[in-house]
């Protein structure tokens, strides 16, 4: 450090950074080769009418979920930030709840109360002898369960947008005689539309790679197929190609996505606006906004909390398996708690350097950190089980593996909260803390460590959030005997066990409960 | 002319020899791409003095005061500070070990630590409570002490950052623009406190700012810094009143320019004839502040010129009429707001100040 530039990030940061984006980068290219291998085989089956068709079915399904989840968030964040609408706070708050609920569990209870033999079908059963309700199963169930539980992703970031928007730019549209409709138009969608492709980016990204909801709801989306092919034959070079084609589309879909991007660049927003606008007044129409609101939050959390509490009740008047529970939950917390540790360990040298020495080679590793969080889960996990079965035998069927998983699809969350952190770390401290005579890493320790440490435990805690509500990884890599709350959920849905699932759910949401708060409550002054 | 040059009052200074240098700069150069930030800068400041580099922004100044501090590596160059060589082809001293103080611009306060907190840090080891209230009293914020950063106002923030720039006795401090996040109201009171302060601290202190207002009514020496580079360095009175070329003369304050005449140590202008640098000869500019010029209706004088007042900006504490002469040259004169010129108004002219004679610019 004595003879090193300030500007020239330390080697030992450097070689840190290599070492975790080397092992990140292994799921992605260990499917490239596996397909490479058999690259005939993998070409037949990509051109197989049923691969294509299924190409057809989630392409569609994930349009269809993106286009309905704007369709729900665009007029809940206008009516939750701009309007006088009667509660306004509260509602903020009920519209987005919904992003708890992992989405196999809304399947889960969505079937178990509208599925064959479900709590609708119960209760109509007797006074009115219905044997049948219309099938919850296949494309419709999909749709609506997805766009239920997905539409807070663009409602967050929209809301967020909507909220800085400079007041000014839609008082002079109004100043030159536009209506209220005509400035929300011309002036308010077009700076909003950065914030719907996003929004709809991850929508679209969720849908695609989402496992547990699509299957429970028996809709062939490509990860079924995956998974069906992989469990049915170990057909490996058909799942890993499957897999690859679409990791395909959904590079597409974030093509696409950038593509919006670039055109809509010039939008830009003023940092902080310089007052709050004056809430539109909604006169009659706070009936219908009142009505929409209330249904978006019956159908998305009054409903699910409701059968979930009622199985719950169900359950515990049948003596449920308390040890079963509880052991799940320990295993669920064990599993996400060591990923948690490991990716906020992991993410320390990766961030550091993307906030502290922006350089090319800091970028790429950055880039790289990120590809296993685009994969869908279910990709790395059949990877990583190939990996395992072909080259790292004794790591197969441990927990090692799944928490390796764990900090290949989750890393960019810790990355991504320290790195913010440490950019609100001005360098200025760090450079006055030289000033007065201490070494850097006396700095890392007294200055930048202090300041950074919400950063840190953000990024646990969002690892330790996503890990612990895991399903397709931890359906596949963990070892046998090792039952978390997610797969006995999974477990009593696929049997059709239906109140077996309810405590399992219930704890997983406690479990949620804390760190979810500490990360909602952490930005508040 | 009998009335004495400022420019030439404060004593210059002393022969190299027994001049005690603090901080000695040679040949520093600093790119960034292609960009050269500082390019083949020099510069000594005296032990004790306050030395303003001064410039537009953009000109490297800021660069300059990072290099001084550590913070930067030049790409050539040497810095030497007291005596020693930090800086250099061979050698880097690191920025902790440089017993350089630092203020910059956002004075980079710890949020995590209180006032006290702040000063400790600095202190390290010697950190003792006796020690830390002395130097907070030194900058007259003894009783906030356990203020954290964000409770505290612009100019109390700028004085934590000064106690605790000052804490570990460096020889040397630099400041970044250590006034411009303050309102406009409290910023020369804060200066003169600052000046006193580090009068009482003794130290040598290297400021950079881009208000030649405050650079002269703050430094002991003024470097006026252009494109990397000092382009003159002197006393307040002697960059002002004797800049070295025309850009520097515009860039210090305002300044009316006209064509005259040199030969044998003297000039003739409209305006008259003035004393002028024995070595000057042929076509010259002639350089004088508005302040210089005087105006009057009292005929009789010798060296008074008829003029027509065009217009007037009222400034409170002065005035600036522009005036035109007989011949159509149209010439501006600052003076307190009294008497009030109006537009139309036959005046004398005089001018009572100094002049600046530097060879004819190209046009």
């Amino acid at each position: 450090m004595t003879t090193a530039a300030l500007r020239r990030p330390p080697r030992g940061l450097v070689v840190g950074a290599v070492a975790v984006a080397i092992p990140v980068a292994l799921p992605l290219a260990y499917l490239a080769y596996v397909v490479a291998q058999d690259a005939s085989l993998a070409w037949d089956t990509i051109w197989r009418d049923q691969t294509l068709r299924l190409l057809l079915r989630s392409s569609a399904l994930a349009a269809a979920v993106t286009l309905g989840a704007v369709a729900v968030a665009l007029p809940l964040s206008w009516l939750v930030t701009r309007t006088d609408l009667p509660g306004r706070r509260v509602w903020t708050v009920l519209v987005t709840l919904p992003l708890v609920i992992p989405s196999y569990i809304g399947a889960y209870l969505m079937v178990s109360a509208l599925g064959p033999h479900g709590l609708v079908q119960d209760l109509l059963a007797e006074p009115f002898g219905v044997q049948r309700l219309p099938s919850i199963y296949g494309f419709f169930g999909a749709w609506l369960v997805l766009t239920l539980f997905t539409y807070p992703l663009v409602l967050l970031t929209v809301r967020a947008t909507l909220a800085r928007l400079d007041p000014q730019l839609e008082e002079a549209a109004r100043g030159m005689g536009r209506s209220g409709w005509s400035t929300y138009r011309t002036v308010v969608l077009p700076q909003l539309m950065p914030a719907i492709g996003a929004g709809g980016l991850l929508v679209a990204l969720y849908v695609l790679s989402d496992f547990g909801a699509v299957s429970i709801l028996r809709f062939d989306s490509f990860t079924r197929a995956i998974y069906a092919s992989y469990r049915a034959s170990f057909d490996r070079i058909g799942a890993a190609s499957l897999a690859a084609l679409l990791v395909a589309l959904m590079f597409v879909v974030l093509w696409l996505e950038g593509r919006t991007r670039r055109r809509f660049a010039y939008y830009r927003t003023a940092p902080g606006a310089a007052r709050r606008p004056q809430p539109v007044r909604l006169g009659r129409w706070r009936w219908p906004a009142l009505a929409f609101c209330a249904t978006v939050t019956l159908l998305a959390l009054v409903v699910p909390v409701s059968v979930l509490v009622y199985w719950s009740l169900q359950s515990v008047a049948g003596d449920p398996n308390w040890s079963e529970i509880s052991s799940a939950a320990v295993d669920s917390v064990t599993a996400a708690g060591l990923a948690a540790v490991i990716g906020a360990v992991c993410a320390m040298p990766v961030a550091m350097l993307a906030a502290r020495y922006p350089s090319r080679l800091a970028a790429v590793i950055e880039r790289v950190t990120f590809t296993g969080y685009a994969l869908p889960h279910i990709v790395v996990a059949l990877t990583l089980v190939f990996f395992g079965t072909r080259v790292a035998l004794p790591l197969y069927q441990t927990l090692a593996m799944l928490v390796f998983a764990f900090v290949v699809l989750l890393l960019p969350l810790a990355v991504g909260a320290m790195r913010a952190s440490l950019l609100q770390v001005s360098p200025r401290l760090e450079e006055a803390a030289r000033s007065v005579g201490r070494g850097p890493l006396a700095v890392l320790r007294t200055i930048t460590a202090p300041l950074a440490a919400g950063g840190v435990a953000a990024g646990a805690a969002l690892v330790f959030l996503t890990a612990v509500k895991e399903l397709p990884a931890t359906l596949v890599l963990a070892p046998i005997g090792f039952e978390t709350l997610s797969t006995e959920i999974w477990t009593a849905t696929s049997v059709g066990f239906y109140e077996r699932g309810a405590i399992p759910s219930l704890v997983l949401l406690l479990i949620s409960a804390p760190p979810l708060y500490l990360l909602t409550t952490r930005h508040q002054p | 002319m009998t009335l004495t040059d400022p420019a030439t009052d404060r004593a210059a200074p002393g022969s190299t020899a027994e001049r005690d240098i603090a901080l000695r700069c040679t040949g520093v150069r600093k790119s960034y791409g292609p960009v050269r930030a500082v390019d083949g800068l020099d510069l000594e400041v005296e032990a004790g003095a306050i030395c303003a580099l001064l410039g537009p922004s953009g000109c490297g100044k800021t660069t300059m005061l990072r290099l001084i501090g550590g913070f930067e590596r030049p790409d050539a160059g040497e810095i030497e500070i007291a005596g020693i060589p930090v800086a250099g082809a061979r050698t880097f001293v690191p920025p902790q070990r440089r017993r350089v103080g630092m203020v910059f611009q956002d004075y980079a306060l710890f949020p995590h630590f209180d006032v006290a907190g702040n000063v400790a840090y600095a202190l390290g080891r010697e950190a003792a409570p006796e020690r830390v209230a002395e130097v907070l009293r030194l900058v007259g914020l003894e009783n906030l002490g356990n203020r954290y950063p964000n409770e505290l106002s612009g100019g109390q923030q700028q004085r934590v950052a000064l106690a605790r720039a000052l804490a570990p006795t460096p020889k040397t401090i630099l400041l970044d623009e250590p006034f411009s996040n303050l309102d406009a109201g409290l910023r020369a009171r804060v200066r003169q406190e600052t000046r006193e302060i580090l009068l009482k601290a003794g130290v040598t202190a290297v400021f950079v700012t881009h208000d030649q207002e405050e650079a002269l009514s703050l430094a002991d020496v003024v470097a006026v810094m252009r494109d990397g580079r000092v382009v003159q360095a002197g006393t307040p009175e002697h960059v002002y009143g004797r800049p070295s070329d025309h850009w520097v003369a515009r860039f210090l304050g305002d300044t009316v320019v006209l064509p005259g005449e040199a030969h044998d140590g003297s000039v003739t202008c409209e305006l008259g004839r003035f004393a002028a640098d024995a070595s000057l000869a042929g076509r010259v500019d002639v350089l004088i502040r508005p302040e210089s010029i005087s105006l009057s209706t009292m005929p009789g004088r010798q060296d008074t010129q008829e003029a027509v007042v065009l217009h007037r900006e009222f400034y409170g504490h002065d005035q600036l009429v522009t005036v035109r002469l007989e011949s159509g040259t149209e010439v501006r004169s600052r003076s307190i707001a009294f008497p009030a010129w109006h537009p139309g108004d036959q005046v004398r002219l005089a001018v009572d100040g100094p002049v600046n004679v530097l060879q004819a610019a190209l046009r």
